[in-house]
């Protein structure tokens, strides 16, 4: 789950971390209400889950109240990458001499959490990440123990702070550290921490991600949620709770099992076809289930054509037939071709019932790609 | 021959008295698996699957001999579960359960790191060892006793690469599910090595998925250590940069890492075909046997 720069910094203030004076803005009169009070210059920042928001136009600094206006106007109800603005942070611009990159993350191969910290802040750090991997300082943090002071100190003056503000910095990672721990992150990063002229440590910006795994006994931070769903059909699968991923193309697809799904994306691309989306409607062959998925993908309108496969391991085979038949009694028409794939326990008597006036049913994974790639290609001719 | 499970595995289910613990302590029996005890906080002396219950599972342990355990235990309390079945020195432990958060999962890993036990998951449907035991919740009836080795990251892509093998009359010595998450216990270097060590295991296939790099780290143990062929899968070729395809771990960052091409092309580089469709995998087994 991701947190807006606005809640992250509030949660950062909360703990003590040094923060630019901001205001939260939702319209061009408030922006210049929190201008008015906080001065010049002033940057103005799309509150969207998107990265890359500065190169992207969400960032603008404002120097004067004219600027402020117009800024906020083009800003405010943008499109930033699919994402629309509804509100801005309105933040002091910070005068500075530096910039550094600081972040708490999981190394997934070492399972243990990793501090980083890097001189070359402000800009892309998995560019750094790639073609400079040595400009990146790195600590592991044993999960058993936490974090010992001296390691932060330690990741700091291996990165090459400068002297004067390292405590400083190692100060602001050891609070960074509590808070991944503390509110179950997954990653926290700063970039830039700012080095002012008077030689002041600030976090100028702040990305926090959830684990949503955590969220159980998070109450405080699950209640920050908000929907960022990039549109109408990812809403309508969280609401469904499916795991759900629309894509470009036009054969829509629904099965079980994440690994399994994956395959049939693949499959439909390796056959020549152009996957609509991922869907994985989890265990269980509720009838509720297969219509709610079914409407899933109908109601997208670049679905041409359908694809189902379900690997029924304890699920039974003809359990999930009869959820098929009931599902689709509910629509008058099969609005666009259906291939029905079933295996694994009692798959040949649920093949059996499976209502084949609507549905089409193919034996093998392979075989019922290849038709639904067809069937998409003769709709959409 | 098999690994990690045979029919000598005395089995303790911790959760059985949940609706999954239950069933599948059930389903696990029907199969012929030795599951000799139940373990439940609150529910000692009771009796579910027709087995005992336990408060802890210490004392399956003692009055049982209990030497693996299968956990169906809700996320908030699996990693508490996972702990209790380390520290009673276990030899397998096997987490079904979905949805542990990440940061009990690093501490998990830190205790298993002191303890001899090993931990199977979690987020993983288990490990079969055809016609003697099953630990999990695959389904038995596709499997069928043999000499190829299976280890996989995802369920059902499992049972469908399993079927396709079954299908031609092609056996399993024992298939192996480690799990979708960030950070498993077992991982396919360790499956892959005891597949390497099992005399019975002629052949192996590993199904990777995109995330991470333990792929392309398994792809160098690959080159580096087994004489028995390995045929692979990816599932994940699609997959747009920075969205989660389902599992927890199923992400390709978007740095680049963690792509289907870079493990494929590690895979390929260790002398692993790689099939384009689970089909093709099962040809390339066949070739080898």
């Amino acid at each position: 789950m991701k947190l807006h720069e606005h809640q992250a910094k509030t949660i950062f203030a909360d703990a003590g971390i040094p923060v630019p004076n901001s205001r939260l803005a939702a319209s061009v009169e408030e922006v210049l209400d929190a201008v008015d009070e906080i001065g010049y210059p002033a940057a103005i920042k799309a509150q969207v889950h998107v990265g890359g928001r500065g190169k992207a136009g969400g960032i603008k600094i404002a120097t004067d109240r004219e600027e402020a206006e117009e800024y906020a106007g083009e800003i405010l109800g943008m499109d930033l990458k699919g994402y629309t603005v509804d509100r801005v942070l309105v933040e002091e611009g910070v005068d500075f001499v530096d910039e550094l990159y600081v972040g708490v993350t999981m190394d997934r191969g070492e399972g243990k959490p990793v501090l980083m910290v890097s001189t070359e802040g402000g800009v892309d750090i998995e560019e750094v990440a790639a073609e400079n991997p040595d400009a990146i300082a790195r600590e592991h943090v044993d999960p058993a123990f936490g974090l010992h002071p001296y390691q932060a100190r330690k990741v700091v003056y291996e990165a090459g702070v400068d002297a004067d503000v390292a405590l400083d910095v190692a100060s602001i990672l050891s609070t960074l550290y509590d808070l991944y721990e503390d509110s179950d992150a997954s990653e926290i990063e700063v970039n830039p921490v700012m080095i002012t002229g008077d030689r002041d440590v600030v976090a100028a910006d702040a990305v926090m991600n959830v684990d949503e795994d955590a969220l159980f006994r998070q109450p405080e931070l699950a209640e920050m949620a908000e929907e960022s769903y990039e549109d109408d059909l990812e809403r309508k699968a969280g609401e469904y709770g499916f795991d759900y991923v629309r894509l470009s193309g036009n054969v829509g697809i629904i099965g079980n099992g994440a690994g399994l799904v994956m395959t049939t994306l693949d499959l439909v691309d390796y056959y020549g076809g152009k996957p609509a989306n991922f869907l994985d409607i989890g265990g269980g062959a509720k009838a509720e289930r297969v219509t709610q998925a079914l409407d899933m993908v109908f109601s997208d309108p670049n679905v041409d054509s359908v694809v189902f496969n379900i690997f029924g391991g304890i699920t039974r085979g003809d359990e999930v037939a009869k959820g098929i038949n009931e599902a689709l009694a509910e629509f008058d028409e099969i609005p666009k071709p259906v291939v029905v794939r079933l295996a694994g326990t009692n798959a040949e008597e649920g093949m059996e019932i499976l209502n084949t006036d609507l549905i089409e049913v193919e034996e093998t994974l392979e075989d019922a790609v290849q038709r639904a790639v067809k069937n998409a290609e003769e709709v959409a001719q | 021959m098999s690994i990690f499970v045979d029919d000598d595995t005395r089995v303790v289910v911790q959760g059985i008295t949940g609706g999954e613990g239950k069933f599948h302590a059930e389903q696990m029996i029907e199969y012929g698996t030795n599951v000799v005890a139940g373990a439940v906080p609150g529910k000692g002396g009771q009796e579910a699957a027709g087995v005992p219950v336990y408060d802890t599972v210490d004392e399956a342990v003692e009055a049982e001999d209990a030497d693996a355990s299968v956990i169906f235990v809700p996320p908030a309390f699996a990693a508490d579960a996972v702990f209790e079945a380390l520290d009673t020195d276990l030899d397998l432990a096997v987490a079904i359960t979905e949805g542990i958060p990440t940061q009990d999962m690093a501490k998990v890993n830190k205790r298993l790191g002191e303890t001899d036990t090993r931990l199977l998951g979690p987020n993983c449907p288990g490990i079969i060892t055809p016609g003697e035991a099953k630990l999990g919740i695959l389904p038995g009836n596709i499997f069928a006793d043999g000499n190829v080795g299976l280890v996989s990251r995802s369920g059902t892509l499992t049972y469908q690469v399993v079927d396709n093998l079954t299908e031609r009359g092609i056996g399993q010595t024992t298939a192996i599910g480690i799990g979708g998450d960030p950070i498993i216990g077992t991982s396919f270097i360790d499956a892959l090595e005891a597949f390497e060590a099992d005399a019975e295991t002629d052949a192996v296939v590993m199904c990777g998925e995109i995330g991470g790099e333990d792929e392309e780290e398994a792809a160098r143990f690959i080159g580096e250590h087994m004489d028995t062929p390995v045929a692979g899968f990816i599932a994940g070729r699609t997959a747009p940069p920075g969205k989660r395809m389902g599992h927890a771990g199923a992400i390709v960052s978007g740095s680049g890492t963690g792509t289907a091409e870079s493990k494929i092309d590690a895979l390929n580089d260790a002398g692993v075909p790689v099939g384009d469709t689970p089909e093709e995998v099962a040809d390339h087994v066949e070739s080898f046997l």
